[in-house]
């Protein structure tokens, strides 16, 4: 059993491992990088810290939500701290990850960051890899 | 091959290294030894002592300190006759082994420290090591040990208390932007500036403990240089100057791999073979400085050598046959820019690939890593001559001094180091001007590309207000921007890689109004912007260039004074002699080279020299050798050569530079020195006329790979079968001699032929000839 972040991120709930997250935390101004691509929403202060802040919805090919997400999960990757923001947070439980059924098959950019399924009171809920979200790194694991 | 010098401050650094390393041996040794004390048939101790004093002994050697070397050198004879059995741990023998041991330590500690330590007494604790000898007392090891003024630390351990530092600068940043904003008290306000005080002091002690002396990048190049050229079969020596400059730990490593390329590179491509060399006049060694100077807050290292230089047109030809540029482009290139080529990717400048350069990595991979550090390069090309590269890069990387700039509402950062002036637009010298669709910058009568940062960055657009004028290598430019605000100290960090992908930004920073903020990368805007770099004007460089390649000769000085020129092409290698090598035998001048003995022609006194230079001259099968003074310099062979009024080694005297030069007979030095000399039943064919020196220098070549005999003066006996002469020359009869007109001109009728239509003047040379 690992422990699961539940979160939602465009309109849908999903399982967030918990290694991968380094905290949780209301996202302040965010600053625009202009001419980075889309899914770079911009940098933001946390702490004493500079964080990239990353549009789930634009890194997964989805149109803008209506509502400006300010929630973010923090995760570190090479060495880069990184804001994926979510539109909430629901819970923190542990959860048995399971191969995503056979015969599934995930669409747009849900097919690149799910890693398998846990199940919630007999709901299943797509387990992502975060890291597959943060641009440059995607491509490379690709 | 010169070895290199060893670098100052090596022996130092090897006598330090020394004494760290006894230092902590023996404080290691130490409990080895008091076990060894209860228990002296312990093989294991035994071993460990005798290792520590075999050691000492080895680095005494080297580091020339006799008094360690004595004395490690007799415990070790001692401990080797235990281990052998010869003799038996006793007490006394233990005793007098540690004696030395705490009296080498006691040494070490006095070379350390500086102080005289007499040196009574040593002989009597050696002399106790003999066997029958009277048993020492072994006193406490006297704390004589001065404590000690430095450590040894771990560089992880430096990096870790850098980052820290950089978070505590802004962590202080922060909390002065809260207590600004929540209005703090007088009271809070002066213990933070207090804080701020000690954070700036700290830092700078901080980023000192990374500065390391630039020997650290240095030390390994002799070593490098040395196998690289003895790879190469040349010869390079090696100076080495300013290894005392320091430079922050990090920015050395990132300078490691485009030091170790540039100077791979000079040996490689630069420095020309010994031979090549000799005959371009240069010493046989090949000259490799490379030196290191701190000027501002800038580290600049230059890499200079004395070899070929870069060849610009083969550059340009080679960068257009590789289709990277097209040709009218390159054409339009300055001087400059064309040098700069060489930083095209994709580019070897060398034909073959070799196993030192040609690793597919080139220059474009050197300027990116220099530019990503924040510095640039410059080159200064002297083509055969050598070539100059300066790399300038910041003293450090994690702080930098920026200059804040506004573009609508948001700010960026520049490194101030880029930054040549700001001026405002609206002033009395400033014009911004469209030319084209291009916008430019005249800033004082100096014309320059301007970019819009906010037009670039994708804002709305705007009038330009201000305009910072940034360099980079290769030239400068405008970058308009709404405002400039405040200079300011930043650590920056490096961005996510998304970011960095952009090409604009050079990194990332948290200042202290709490927003984060970009730092602007100038070169890589220029880069993205497509700008392109010249210096001079390209006008002049349209000028197609028809001049037909001259025949290349070697200038030299001859055994008897005398400047003579030999073309180049005839010379197989230029090497020294020994003049023992040299014999009158057999009726002429013989030179003895490995197993064979060819015919050697002086034109002077060799006798009284030990060693003399020679030119291996082939005709393709004949080989002679002529010895010279000294090799001169490459130059074109003049076309005007004054034929020698009488046939004989001289062919005739051209003017260079100024200066009478003698022309080397080729033909009349093989057909006298070679053995078995010319095809003697051979048709004659005479070079006559006004032009028979021209005849001399071209047609001689063609009419001998023809196989004629060719001379441009006969000898009594001699008669010609054909002469050759230009059309209009006055016709002195020639015996019965046939005679081939030669003209200028490509037009003209049938009763000449046009001098450099080969075909043509050989089948009318044949004709002459007698059907040959």
């Amino acid at each position: 059993m690992a422990l699961f972040l539940i979160a939602q991120i465009a309109g849908r709930t999903v399982a967030i491992e918990s290694g991968q997250v380094e905290s949780v935390v209301d996202i302040g101004t965010i600053v625009p990088v202009p001419r980075s691509e889309r899914h770079v929403r911009g940098l933001a202060a946390l702490r004493s810290r500079v964080v990239t802040v990353i549009d789930t919805r634009a890194a997964l090919g989805l149109d803008a939500g209506s509502v400006e997400a300010t929630r973010a999960v923090i995760t570190i990757v090479e060495g880069h701290h990184y804001a994926v923001l979510v539109d909430a947070l629901d819970d923190v439980a542990p959860f048995d990850l399971a191969p995503v059924s056979a015969g599934i098959v995930l669409d747009k950019g849900w097919r690149t960051i799910g890693r398998g399924l846990v199940e919630r009171d007999g709901e299943p809920i797509l387990a992502i890899a975060l890291d597959a979200l943060i641009p440059g790194v995607a491509a490379i694991a690709a | 091959m010169q070895v290199p010098t060893v670098p100052r401050g090596l022996m130092d650094d090897l006598l330090q290294e020394f004494i760290a390393e006894t230092r902590e041996t023996l404080e290691a040794l130490s409990g080895e030894i008091v076990a060894w004390e209860s228990a002296p048939d312990d093989r294991d101790r035994l071993d460990a002592i005798f290792r520590f004093v075999h050691t000492v002994k080895g680095s005494c050697g080297f580091l020339d300190l006799p008094r360690l070397a004595r004395m490690s050198h007799a415990a070790e004879d001692v401990l080797a006759a235990v281990r052998s059995g010869e003799r038996s741990p006793d007490t006394k023998l233990v005793n007098a082994v540690l004696a030395i041991v705490d009296r080498i330590g006691e040494i070490v500690e006095a070379i350390d420290s500086g102080h005289a330590l007499a040196d009574s007494g040593e002989d009597l604790l050696i002399a106790a090591l003999d066997a029958g000898a009277e048993a020492v007392v072994v006193a406490a090891a006297p704390t004589l040990r001065t404590p000690s003024r430095s450590v040894r630390l771990n560089v992880d351990l430096l990096d870790r208390m850098m980052s820290g530092m950089s978070d505590m600068v802004l962590a202080r940043n922060e909390l002065a932007r809260r207590m600004r904003d929540d209005g703090a008290n007088p009271s809070v306000e002066a213990a933070l500036e207090r804080l701020s005080l000690t954070v700036a002091e700290m830092r700078d002690t901080v980023t000192r403990t990374r500065m390391q002396k630039i020997d650290a990048l240095f030390s390994a190049l002799p070593r490098m240089v040395r196998d690289t050229a003895a790879e190469l079969g040349k010869s390079v020596t090696l100076h080495i100057e300013g290894s005392d400059v320091e430079l922050d730990r990090e920015m050395i490593e990132m300078m490691r791999d485009p030091l170790v390329h540039i100077i791979r590179n000079a040996i490689d491509h630069g420095i020309e073979a010994p031979a090549l060399r000799r005959m371009a006049g240069k010493r046989e060694n090949g000259w490799l400085n490379v030196a290191a100077r701190q000027s501002g807050n800038q580290i600049i290292i230059e890499i200079s050598d004395d070899g070929q230089g870069i060849d610009i047109d083969r550059l340009v030809a080679k960068i257009a046959s590789s289709g990277i540029r097209g040709e009218a482009e390159l054409r339009g290139l300055g001087e400059q820019a064309r040098l700069e080529l060489v930083f095209e990717p994709g580019l070897s400048t060398k034909d073959t690939v070799t196993a030192i350069s040609g690793r597919g990595v080139g220059m474009d991979v050197v300027r990116a890593n220099v530019e990503q550090i924040g510095g640039r390069i410059e080159l200064y090309n002297t083509p055969g001559k050598g070539l100059r590269i300066a790399i300038h890069v910041p003293l450090t990387l994690s702080i930098m001094a920026t200059i804040g700039i506004g573009v609508r509402d948001q700010r960026f950062a520049i490194s101030r180091q880029a930054i040549e002036e700001i001026v405002r637009v609206g002033g009395e010298a400033i014009r911004i001007d469209r030319i084209g669709d291009t916008l430019t910058a005249t800033v004082r009568d100096r014309r320059m590309p301007l970019i819009d940062l906010g037009a670039m960055l994708g804002f709305e657009p705007s009038e330009p207000a201000m305009l910072v004028i940034v360099g980079v290598s290769g030239g400068s430019y405008a970058l308009a921007v709404d405002t400039v605000l405040d200079h300011e100290e930043l650590v920056i960090k490096p961005a996510a890689p998304a970011i960095m992908a952009t090409g604009v930004y050079a990194g990332q920073t948290l200042p202290d109004s709490g927003l984060p903020m970009l730092m602007l990368d100038c070169a890589g805007i220029a880069h993205v912007a497509g700008l392109e770099f010249r210096r001079e004007s390209p006008t002049d460089d349209f000028v197609v260039e028809t001049r037909t390649p001259g025949v290349q000769a070697l200038l030299f000085d001859d055994l008897d004074g005398t400047r003579r020129i030999v073309p180049l092409s005839v010379i197989d290698r230029v090497e020294p002699v020994s003049t023992s090598a040299i014999r009158f035998s057999a009726g002429q001048l013989r030179l003895s080279v490995d197993d064979a003995i060819i015919p050697l022609v002086a034109l002077g006194d060799w006798a009284a020299k030990t060693s003399v230079s020679v030119l291996r001259l082939r005709d393709g099968g004949l080989e002679i050798g002529y010895a010279i003074g000294e090799a001169l310099d490459i130059v074109e062979l003049p076309d005007a050569i004054v034929a020698a009024r009488e046939a004989g080694p001289i062919a005739g005297v051209v003017a260079i530079e100024g200066e009478q030069v003698e022309v080397v007979d080729l033909h009349w030095i093989f057909a006298h020195h070679a053995q078995g000399g010319s095809d003697l039943g051979a048709p004659l064919c005479l070079l006559d006329g006004t032009e028979s020196a021209w005849m001399t220098t071209f047609l001689r070549p063609v009419l001998e790979g023809a196989g004629y005999r060719v001379t441009s003066a006969l000898r009594a006996g001699e008669s010609a079968q054909v002469v050759v002469r230009m059309d209009g020359d006055v016709a002195t009869p020639v015996g019965s001699a046939a005679v081939v007109r030669l003209r200028r001109e490509a037009e003209g009728d049938e009763s000449s032929i046009f001098r450099y239509d080969r075909s043509g003047l050989l089948a009318a040379v044949a004709r002459s000839a007698g059907g040959r």
